[in-house]
């Protein structure tokens, strides 16, 4: 996701501070650069990130960061443990309180999304562990009155080889607390690393395996009541009535909650709950956007996108190109509306007390959900307690506050706690979409087939508008362009231009991938339709345009690792194919070669995906390989079946019966290799994603001779 | 008022016999390892063991398995298989969001349970039923064949 900012260039003085924790110990208080620049330029010391070493050695750190699946409760310890010589399992983490001290440094906002966590984490948390591993050893040669020098660290443990004398960090704190942050400190250089570049096991699976990990869905408070919701089923519909009798005739309902636009049920189980909905009739208005349906919303994005657009990347003259090539390529690429369907439905718990609110939820934005549950309740944001979770998958749909917002307004009406649960077919029904975009695309080549000009439009819903508005300059969306600009190809003319396009009443929202994964598929769709028309191999063509060595090394090993240009085995009645697609996005260089086989009746099979990533220097590979075969896998469920539409201003899809899920017996083979590299790393939770999309609608192609433009690919294969 | 065999023990359950045994154990006894996934058996979050079998909680009411033993996430690592099956997961590092894994491991461990040396198919066969949105069944398929050879 595009929302960085520029980083202030802090000085070292403004990034580190000591103190004595509370209750004894070493409190190091960080400032990640970027996020507190206001604060420091005032001249004030804005710490935005906490580690405490106590008295009995453990090292917790106030998590800025949120476990979503992706690792970061694992790789971020993993940071400060290496360059403080601790064991990983020393270190314990603490989920942030909403605060904007807690500001990602590449957003500048409390935010975990657009694979930045480890881009952010990977120099402060380790010049933190360093600090706090040099203040010890000193703590040590002042207590021992010895040669800091001579003193070597391991373990927790200051070492003084030569005076046969040790002493854990524990025992040390209380005088390192008081001594001077040191000017500098040294890095470990890479080779002497133990844990960092290591393949390290995950500190959050015990709990997970066992049942015991807790997730918002998982809370329970004394009294609780659990409530189940229905929003009007027609986007900005509102509630007309609702048979209160019927539902309170279910034993164990409570309460029957009408507001606005929904009606939730309170009662003392979500059986009860759902059985009260289900028997409360509720009547809707459907307000003006009862006939709404995706045919509509498609010539929305069709007639608007006929017209110029913001331009958002212009390089030498690209109508006088198009008009000197030899031949001319046009297409236009359609993408659906996506859900989310996190496995976690969609909850939220609330407490509404004389002496503020109380919110357990598992969000990626506790500070937004701060705001919006204040507003809601009619607080001070400081009065709301945010008690975050492990989220049960984020992808995007837990950057949202919509959920939390609703469980306050319900909660306003309840006495006590109340944990309001939505049905998976609530979850479906009411996401906020990952939006509708339709792209036109258009490309002269030369005599000899190489692209001379390209022009792209690309149209659709601004995310980013809404959701972080001084992003949004000049009519460009940058998230709406990321992947479509600054191609890695050598073009000599290009224009991108985008267009806002906002589909009536639909709220839209990031999703795992973001705008490379829309643009992945066009860009390299397109580029692979151009390799066709040129007659050339599609590795082959593209090498021919890569201008950079990172690129050109991921796609070269993706080309041999995969067998690319070997015979392929099929069955009998289908056909099998090999596609390549590559992208420079969220800071890493990523190639992947996917084979599939599409049968008679046009069932298209992915047998096995290579993906080679160069993602800088890796802390963790295991998390590395995971990311790359659970982010292709999530971009092959969207790109062969998911599509949600509406008829009647409704969603048709309601549950996992006709919103397909990749599952055990259709996940294919994956081989991952990770380009070794002292680069500073990439993010690695969203890019294997944007690629999957297009490496397989390519492969479709080399299977069949049939060039997908509109997604899911299911349904759009005729029969051979 | 039900009582049930749960992990061992009879345990009450003050709710009427149609509960599906996911919201009794998730609402009426506090017992929150068992997930709610999507209310319709197309998900397997919820997988338990009734007698052994792999069975979805949420589609399973309380009049269901009166007089069965049921066993869940919380107590099926006490059990060799189970023990291996979390064991497996955790050195082959399967866990993302870890929502379904509580599932994952019940399917895994009844398969196991019952083949002790599962193909490729059988796995397909057995763990279909259960969705991951990490997608992490390259890793689950790798950690029950792992599961098996600990166990043999």
């Amino acid at each position: 996701m595009n929302m960085t900012a520029p980083h202030a260039g802090l000085s070292r003085r403004s990034f580190l501070k000591l103190g004595a924790a509370a209750g004894g110990g070493l409190l190091i208080e960080l400032n990640l650069p970027g996020a507190r620049a206001l604060a420091a330029d005032a001249g004030g010391f804005a710490p935005n990130a906490f580690i405490r070493i106590g008295r009995d050695g453990v090292v917790t750190l106030v998590m800025h960061k949120v476990e979503m699946g992706q690792g970061t409760y694992t790789a971020i310890p993993q940071l400060i443990a290496e360059e403080l010589d601790v064991p990983l399992e020393a270190v314990k983490l603490e989920h942030a309180p909403p605060d904007p001290k807690y500001a990602e440094p590449l957003i500048g906002a409390q935010i975990t999304g657009g694979s930045t966590s480890i881009r952010g984490a990977w120099k402060p948390m380790r010049e933190a562990g360093a600090t706090a591993r040099v203040l010890l050893v000193q703590a040590a040669a002042k207590k021992w009155n010895a040669d800091a020098a001579t003193l070597t660290t391991r373990d927790g443990t200051v070492i003084d080889a030569a005076g046969g004398r040790r002493a854990n960090y524990g025992e040390l704190v209380d005088v390192a607390a008081t001594l001077p942050v040191p000017a500098t400190v040294t890095l470990k250089d890479p080779k002497d690393f133990r844990l960092v570049g290591k393949p390290v096991r995950r500190i959050d699976a015990a709990g997970k395996v066992n049942g015991s990990a807790r997730f918002g869905i998982d809370v329970v408070l004394p009294g609780m009541k659990i409530a189940t919701v229905a929003a009007s089923p027609v986007f900005g519909g509102t509630l007309a009535s609702v048979d209160e009798a019927a539902a309170l005739k279910v034993r164990g309902v409570r309460h029957v909650v009408k507001l606005d636009n929904a009606v939730a049920v309170v009662a003392d189980n979500m059986w009860a709950a759902k059985q009260g909905l289900a028997s409360c009739s509720p009547r809707w208005n459907d307000g003006t956007h009862a006939k709404l349906d995706t045919a509509q919303i498609f010539a929305q994005l069709e007639r608007s996108s006929e017209g110029p657009g913001a331009i958002a990347h212009k390089a030498g003259d690209a109508d006088a190109a198009m008009k000197s090539g030899a031949r001319r390529i046009d297409a236009v690429y359609r993408q659906p509306m996506l859900a989310h369907a996190t496995m976690e439905p969609i909850n939220c718990t609330v407490e509404l007390k004389a002496d503020g609110l109380d919110v357990w939820v598992g969000t990626q934005v506790p500070g937004i959900a701060q705001a919006v549950a204040a507003q809601t309740a009619g607080l001070k944001p400081e009065q709301v307690r945010i008690h975050n979770h492990l989220l049960g998958g984020g992808f995007g749909r837990r950057l949202e506050v919509d959920f939390i917002a609703q469980a306050v307004a319900i909660g306003k009406q309840v006495r006590g706690p109340v944990k309001i649960v939505w049905s998976r077919e609530e979850d479906i029904q009411h996401d906020m979409y990952r939006p509708p975009y339709l792209d036109r695309i258009s490309a002269a080549l030369d005599a000899k087939g190489m692209p001379v000009a390209w022009t792209h439009r690309v149209a659709g819903s601004s995310i980013m508008a809404r959701f972080f508005p001084p992003a949004f300059k000049d009519g460009v969306d940058p998230d709406a362009v990321d992947g479509a600009v600054e191609l890695p190809y050598a073009i000599p003319a290009m224009r991108v231009e985008y267009q806002q396009v906002e589909p009536p009443a639909v709220p839209t929202a990031f999703w795992r991938g973001v705008g490379p994964t829309r643009n992945g598929f066009v860009v390299e769709g397109f580029i692979d339709e151009l390799a066709a028309a040129a007659g050339q191999d599609p590795v082959a063509y593209r090498r021919a345009l890569i201008k950079d060595a990172r690129t050109r090394a991921v796609l070269d090993l993706a080309a041999q690792k995969s067998g690319w240009g070997t015979p392929l085995k099929t069955t009998a009645g289908s056909r099998a194919g090999r596609g390549v697609a590559l992208m420079h996005v969220f800071g890493s260089y990523i190639a992947q070669v996917a084979e599939v086989e599409v049968n008679a009746d046009n069932e298209v099979r992915v047998r096995r995906v290579t993906c080679v990533i160069d993602c800088g220097f890796a802390v963790n590979p295991l998390t590395v390989v995971a990311q790359m075969e659970g982010g292709i896998m999530f971009g092959l469920t969207a790109a062969l079946w998911n599509e949600i539409t509406l008829a009647d201003g409704r969603v048709q899809q309601s549950n996992f019966h006709d919103v397909r899920m990749m599952r055990m017996n259709e996940a294919p083979q994956i081989d991952v290799h990770i380009v070794p590299s002292a680069e500073s790393p990439g993010g690695v939770g969203e890019p294997g994603t944007s690629v999957a999309i297009p490496a397989v609608v390519n492969a479709v192609f080399a299977a069949t001779g049939q060039r997908v433009r509109t997604l899911p690919i299911s349904g759009q294969l005729r029969s051979a | 008022m039900a009582t049930i065999n749960l992990n061992g023990r009879d345990v009450a359950v003050d709710l009427p016999d149609d509960t599906p045994l996911l919201w009794a154990l998730r609402d009426g006894l506090n017992m929150t390892g068992t997930k709610f996934g999507c209310g319709i058996a197309m998900c397997g979050a919820c997988t338990v063991h009734v007698d052994g079998q792999a069975t979805r909680s949420c589609v399973t009411p309380l009049s269901a398995v009166k007089g069965k033993k049921i066993t869940t996430v919380e107590s099926v690592g006490e059990a060799k298989v189970g023990a291996a099956v979390q064991a497996a997961w955790q050195k082959l590092d399967v866990v993302q969001c870890g929502y379904c894994q509580s599932g994952q491991i019940m399917s895994a461990t009844a398969l196991l349970a019952s083949n002790p040396k599962p193909t490729d198919a059988d796995i397909d066969a057995a763990m279909s039923g259960n969705v991951c949105r990490c997608a992490t069944y390259v890793r689950i398929r790798a950690a029950i064949h792992e599961a098996a050879k600990s166990l043999a």
